[in-house]
Order: structure tokens, then sequence, then C-alpha cells
């Protein structure tokens, strides 16, 4: 594993005052918060800054941390001195197990046993978070996704290890972005024969090349000839069930939404497909077009400005 | 194990976690539920504490507040405000995306 510079992550010194590491803290929190941020990689820097912050903020782990010294170079092939912890005793941190799902293995290997304390006695397994993203056939049909999990776990010595575990999840036909697969018992197991957390899966889509997602309705932007717009004719249309024929109505101008009712993401009511139409102009790039569009302007006494009064 | 096919129950709009099962599911206090019901942040259904039920949208709220609490040490009232202009911010941008255009652009 690789050496972790907590010191360098928060750009503080290493004789840095608690309160300089709160600022320095805050200051990237505010940059890097997957709440608040934007930035593609914010929620991988966030949890670093958050490592960094939690082994810093705490006197006794920066005082472990201290002791590897300043010798290691941030990347650099990292593992723990064989007396590592002697001499320290970690009471229970304020990083529950659910946040240690978030640390790095150098932090897992340094403080791993810090719970130890806390997990004598029965109790209930954490619940467990993590999110899935399917693409949007996957609410029409269905579908068995594989996802793959760090998870914390206490080892036989009752230091917390991350494990990888892969689970097989049946995607439910119907299911909507933002809504939740709570899967009973898979998330922290419990201690002393009491059951295991659940795990929660927020359920997100993949942008869709063609359809916008809202709740169970789906818009579509349907491009139209001016000819299609203006006489009224009967169109296909793709949907995610496949190519349907649509009669666009007579008269119809861009942006008019045609609903085709239960085309959305199926469920009890299904929930419907929008049509917006989107009235495309040919290209006047031959003779032949050319002269069409200069009939149009001759025989169509059609100003577009009139509401504009010029 | 590795090839078993899990099935979950979904929750979406429908009202069906407990406060306690909300509480546990943010690593919190059933007081501090409370707290966030008092101030707004949550749509519980139900009136008394017993019969409070809580659907998927207040999970990720609950649980967003209590990363931003975290991380600044923020109050209630901060938090509630933060989570607030979140809300509005996602509405305008979900609503930009809906007509074709880019939030990020």
């Amino acid at each position: 594993m690789e050496y972790k510079d907590y010191y360098k992550i928060l750009g503080v010194e290493r004789t840095a005052t608690a309160d300089e590491i709160k600022k320095a803290y805050r200051k990237l929190a505010r940059t890097y918060h997957p709440d608040v941020s934007k930035q593609a990689n914010a929620e991988a820097r966030f949890k670093e800054i958050g490592e960094a912050y939690e082994v810093l903020q705490d006197t006794e782990k920066r005082a472990a941390y201290d002791q590897l010294g300043n010798r290691w170079q941030a990347g650099q092939e990292f593992t723990p001195p064989p007396d590592w912890g002697a001499g320290f005793e970690f009471t229970q941190g304020r990083a529950s197990t659910t946040e240690a799902a978030d640390f790095s293995d150098f932090f897992s290997s340094l403080f791993g046993n810090f719970s130890r304390q806390a997990t004598a006695g029965r109790f209930r397994g954490e619940d467990h978070h993590a999110k899935i993203v399917i693409p949007l056939e996957d609410a029409f049909q269905g579908a068995t996704r594989t996802i793959t999990l760090r998870a914390p776990e206490l080892d036989a010595q009752g230091r917390v290890v991350l494990r990888e575990h892969t689970l097989n999840v049946r995607i439910p036909k119907g299911i909507r972005d933002g809504q939740l697969i709570r899967l009973a018992g898979q998330g922290a197991p419990g201690a002393g024969g009491a059951p295991g957390g659940d795990l929660y899966l927020e359920v997100h889509f993949d942008p869709h090349a063609l359809y916008r997602v809202e709740g169970h309705d789906l818009s579509l932007t349907l491009p139209l000839a001016p000819w299609e717009a203006a006489l009224g004719e009967t169109v296909k249309a793709p949907t995610p069930t496949g190519v349907v024929e649509v009669k666009i109505p007579a008269g119809s101008q861009s942006g008019r939404k045609l609903r085709l009712k239960g085309r959305g993401i199926p469920g009890e009511p299904p929930g419907d497909l929008y049509l917006v139409l989107d009235v495309v102009v040919p290209a006047a790039d031959t003779e032949r077009a050319q002269q069409l569009y200069r009939t149009m302007a001759q025989e169509l006494a059609f100003n577009p400005r009139r509401a504009l009064g010029v | 194990m590795e090839h078993e096919i899990l099935t979950g129950n979904i929750i979406g709009n429908e009202c069906v976690l407990t406060v306690e099962e909300l509480a546990r599911a943010c690593c919190a206090e059933v007081s501090w539920i409370a707290e966030l019901i008092d101030m707004g942040i949550l749509a519980q259904q139900g009136e008394d504490q017993s019969g409070w039920r809580f659907c998927a949208a207040d999970l990720t709220s609950a649980r967003r507040a209590a990363r931003l609490q975290r991380a600044f040490e923020a109050n209630t009232e901060a938090v509630a405000v933060m989570l607030d202009l979140m809300t509005e911010i996602k509405r305008l941008r979900d609503r930009l995306k809906r007509m074709g255009l880019d939030p990020d652009e």
C-alpha cells in the first residue's frame, strides 16, 4: 500500500496547530464537498481530505502518525513498522465503520483496530450505503447487475480490514432514478450473534442519448420537416419499447409537446413519454431547393416577425 | 454465495421507513432526526414519533445533512438553508437538462 502524507493533503506544515488544521480542512471541504462541488474528482478528493483530517484532528491518531516520522514520501510503498501501535491506546474514534469504508488501506492498516474496544457485546451491524448507475433500459426490462463494494470487516484479531465483496442484485422493472434498493443483512455484520445491517443502494440512470428522465416520465426531442409540422402527418418515433407511429397535428410548431400516455417508465400507473417537436429547416444547398424556398417566399404571405411590429 | 441473486425492497416516494430505521441508516440518534423534522428538512408522514414514516428523499436529505454538519460543524439551521439552496439548484439544473441545455456550459 502507499504511504499517505496527511499534512501535504491538507496543505499544512507538520507543526500546524489544531486550529490551522481545522481551517485548512474547512477550506478544502468547501471546494471538494461532493454535495457542493461539481468537479469530476470531488468525491475521491473529499474522501482523501476527510481521512487526513480524521487523523490530524485527533490528538492520539496524530501523535501515532507523527511517530512514523518524516522519512516517508507520499505514494511510497508502505508497511506499518512491526512495533506499530505499541504504547498507544486508541479510544473509540469519531469515524464509524461506515466512514471507514471510505478510507484507504493505509488508514486501515494504521488505525484499523481503533474500534476494537467498542466491538464487545452484542449489537446489530451498521447500515451501509452505495450508489449504482444503471442504463435506463433496465427500468423497462429489469436486469441483474453485479456490483463490487469495499466494506470494513473485523478480522479474527478484532482489527477493521477492508474487504471487497461482489453482489448480484436484481434491478426490478419500473425502478426510478433516486429510488433505493434495500438489501436486508448486506451491511456490516453484527457482533455477538446480532443481525447484520442493511445495504442501501441508491439508483441512478446513466444519461441517455435520446431520452431525458423526470420521475417516471420521459421526454424526447422529435425532429420534423416543415411540411410534416405544417400539414400534419404520421411519422415514426422511437420509444424505449420500440418504434411507434405518431400523428402530428397540422399546424404544429417547434416546442409543442405530444404526450404518449403510458410509454414512460413502467409502473402502476406507468409514466408518459413526451415528444417535444423540433421543426428542422432543410438546407438550401441545391438550385432546386433554393427555387422551392423562393417560391414559398413569393407565394406565402408569411412574416414571422409580425408580433414584433416590424 | 457469490452467485446468489439478491432481491431488495424498493424505497421510493412512498413513506415506508420508520424513524428508527432512518436514524440507523444515518448512524444517528432518533433525537437528531426529530431535530431535522423541526427544521422542516424532512417531510415525514404520520402524527407522532412512532407513526412517522419516511421516503427515499428523506434518507438522502438526512445523510446529506449529516455530512454537511460533520464537515463544517454547521448547526441544523445553517444545514437547512444549505439543503434548500441545493434543492433549488438541482431543480433548476434538471429544468435546463430537460430543455436540452448543458447546466455546466
